[in-house]
């Protein structure tokens, strides 16, 4: 069986500058992946690539058995492929159901639309009570919250979520991240970019340590979580 | 005679047209942010365009009855060049850095106005274009002529359908969203580069009205008219905040009614008797400019930048 998304000796370049030097990693069907890493390591890079908005120097990557190279990235989500982006980018002077119809844009079902419009109020209350609301006012949290539902609006066969936790407070991290885990456990695949390696690690299947455009050390979360060279660099102990 | 409610409709009347051509310059820039200095030629072209419809027909045709018909002749012509001036000179430099497209933009103008200048039949003088027959109207104390109905008639239904255009139809939401944030917009499956010509489409469509406007306004049409005007219609959008459509029609009024009053009676004022009359309302409608970059820099609708991206 072909995993669902496979990258191979992907390369990413900035003008001169490579950020991304050749990585290659799976994401099975119903799998939770996670790639961590400090600022800089070319996360970012590797999901705006993925989703389109980057093109590759080199490598190729296969989603749902087509090649992605080409692609436009408004075609990219029509594939299924959905991306949170780092930082939200919400459109901040619409509504929030403005933005939750906009993460809808290519689908036709207006029922449906209604009805998983209905599920994100349910997953997130708080988007509920406020959907008339701009969603340039909301609180970073609720923007998050926001930012996945807007994501899940497409109905993604795979969802990428980058930095999910950045600038939350540890309550708002928590709740987040128990949402990651519940959208897990509906079978959403899901490929998590995280600073937060605790959280990141404890809840994927497989994880990938990336740094400086490379990724260094893959395993499953469970032994990341318990390697020694990374709960040294990343978690913060010696 | 009260000559105030005189002067007010002939602000009025100028600035809806400054107004319906500000637009152009406003969505272009709220979805690229590029300041497309040949709208005030592709203004002019729909002149000649109108124009052309006009001189095509069987002589003798009513201008009530052709001017719908030279209305969409310049709409047509206006929005050719327009889409065609983002296809071929613009789209290509997207990325480059921003002086390229301001030259560029130039470029396009003289060539435009020259293409009219050396092929237009008597394009090197000022064409006559066709009049309203009948006596002037009185509304409210002033006296409007009959071609400036047009304008009066046409600038808030173009507003009204710009605006469930943007906020209610799902290309004008993916505008919206293409304006404040161009890379999300694509994440979400909207063909960005589509939306972009769908704004400069639009711009040029207004533009092709305004001047239809003009060509009843003034009696005549001539292939420098996109300077001047464009050059107004510009600052009405600065002046209402770039990248806000309403910005836009309430910059270009308050332009139009602020030269017609500094025209009527700045002369009137002690000690600035040499600055009345139409001579200098070019001036009065810079000060005006300069006075609001000052005080309120991001104009009178305006969002502050950091509210953009
Ligand atoms: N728009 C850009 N232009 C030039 N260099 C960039 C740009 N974005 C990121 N980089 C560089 O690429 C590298 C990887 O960045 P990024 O993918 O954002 O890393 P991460 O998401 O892991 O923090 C960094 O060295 C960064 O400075
Ligand atoms: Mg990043």
């Amino acid at each position: 069986m072909t995993a669902l998304l496979e990258v191979e000796d992907l390369r990413v370049a900035y003008g001169k500058i490579e950020a991304v030097k050749g990585i290659s990693f799976t994401v099975e069907a119903g799998q939770a992946v996670t790639l961590i890493g400090t600022n800089g390591a070319g996360k970012t890079t590797t999901l705006r690539t993925l989703s389109g908005l980057l093109k590759p120097l080199a490598g190729k990557i296969t989603f749902d058995g087509e090649p992605l190279g080409g692609v436009p990235a408004h075609k990219i989500v029509e594939r299924g492929l959905a991306h949170s982006p780092e930082g939200r980018r919400l459109f901040p002077r619409l509504t929030i159901a403005e933005n939750l119809q906009l993460g809808a844009f290519l689908r036709k079902d207006t029922a449906g639309i209604d009805a998983d419009i209905h599920r994100v109020y349910d997953l997130f209350p708080i988007l509920g009570e406020r959907r008339k609301q701009a969603s340039g006012t909301l609180s970073g949290g609720e923007q998050q919250m926001l930012a996945m539902g807007r994501a899940l609006m497409s109905r993604p066969k795979l969802l990428m979520l980058d930095e999910p936790s950045m600038g939350l407070s540890p309550i708002m991290m928590q709740k987040i991240m128990e949402t990651i885990r519940e959208l897990r456990s509906q079978g959403t695949t899901i490929l998590l970019v995280e600073q937060n390696a605790q959280a990141a690690l404890s809840l994927a299947d497989q994880g990938h340590v990336m740094e400086i455009g490379r990724i260094v050390l893959s395993g499953s979360g469970y032994r990341l979580l318990h390697d020694e060279s990374v709960r040294k660099a990343y978690l913060g102990e010696d | 005679m009260n000559e105030l409610p005189q002067q007010l409709a002939n602000g009025l009347i100028l600035g809806a047209m400054y107004g319906l051509i500000a637009i152009g310059y406003t969505m272009v820039y709220g979805i690229v942010q590029l300041i497309n200095f040949a709208h005030g030629e592709i203004f002019m072209v729909g002149g000649f365009g109108a124009l052309s419809v006009y001189l095509a027909l069987p002589s003798g045709t009513s201008l009530t009855l052709a001017l719908p018909v030279m209305l969409l002749g310049g709409i047509a012509v206006s929005v050719l060049v327009g889409v065609a001036a983002e296809r071929f000179a613009y789209r290509p430099l997207r990325g480059a850095p921003r002086l390229a497209p301001l030259i560029t933009a130039i470029g396009l103008s003289i060539a435009l106005q020259q293409a009219i200048w050396k092929w237009y039949p008597d394009g090197k003088q000022a064409r006559v274009f066709p009049q309203f027959k009948g006596r002037a109207l009185d509304i409210l104390g002033a006296t409007v002529q009959r071609g400036d109905l047009f304008v009066l008639i046409a600038a808030p239904l173009c507003m009204l359908a710009l605006g469930f255009f943007v906020s209610k139809t799902r290309s004008g939401r993916a505008m919206q969203a293409t304006a404040q944030d161009p890379d999300t917009a694509r994440l979400m499956g909207i063909n960005t580069d589509r939306i972009i010509v769908l704004a400069f489409a639009i711009g040029a469509a207004f533009a092709g009205v305004a001047a239809v406007a003009y060509g009843l306004r003034t009696g005549e049409v001539q292939f420098r008219m996109g300077f001047i005007m464009g050059l107004k219609a510009f600052t009405a959008a600065v002046l209402g905040g770039i990248g806000n459509i309403y910005g836009a029609m309430l910059g270009g009024l308050v332009l139009g009614v602020a030269e017609a009053l500094a025209t009527a009676y700045v002369e009137n004022i002690p000690g600035m008797q040499q600055f009345g009359g139409g001579a200098w309302k070019d001036v009065w409608a810079f000060v005006l400019l300069i006075l609001v970059l000052l005080l309120r820099p991001q104009g009178l609708l305006g969002e502050r930048v950091a509210d953009r991206a």
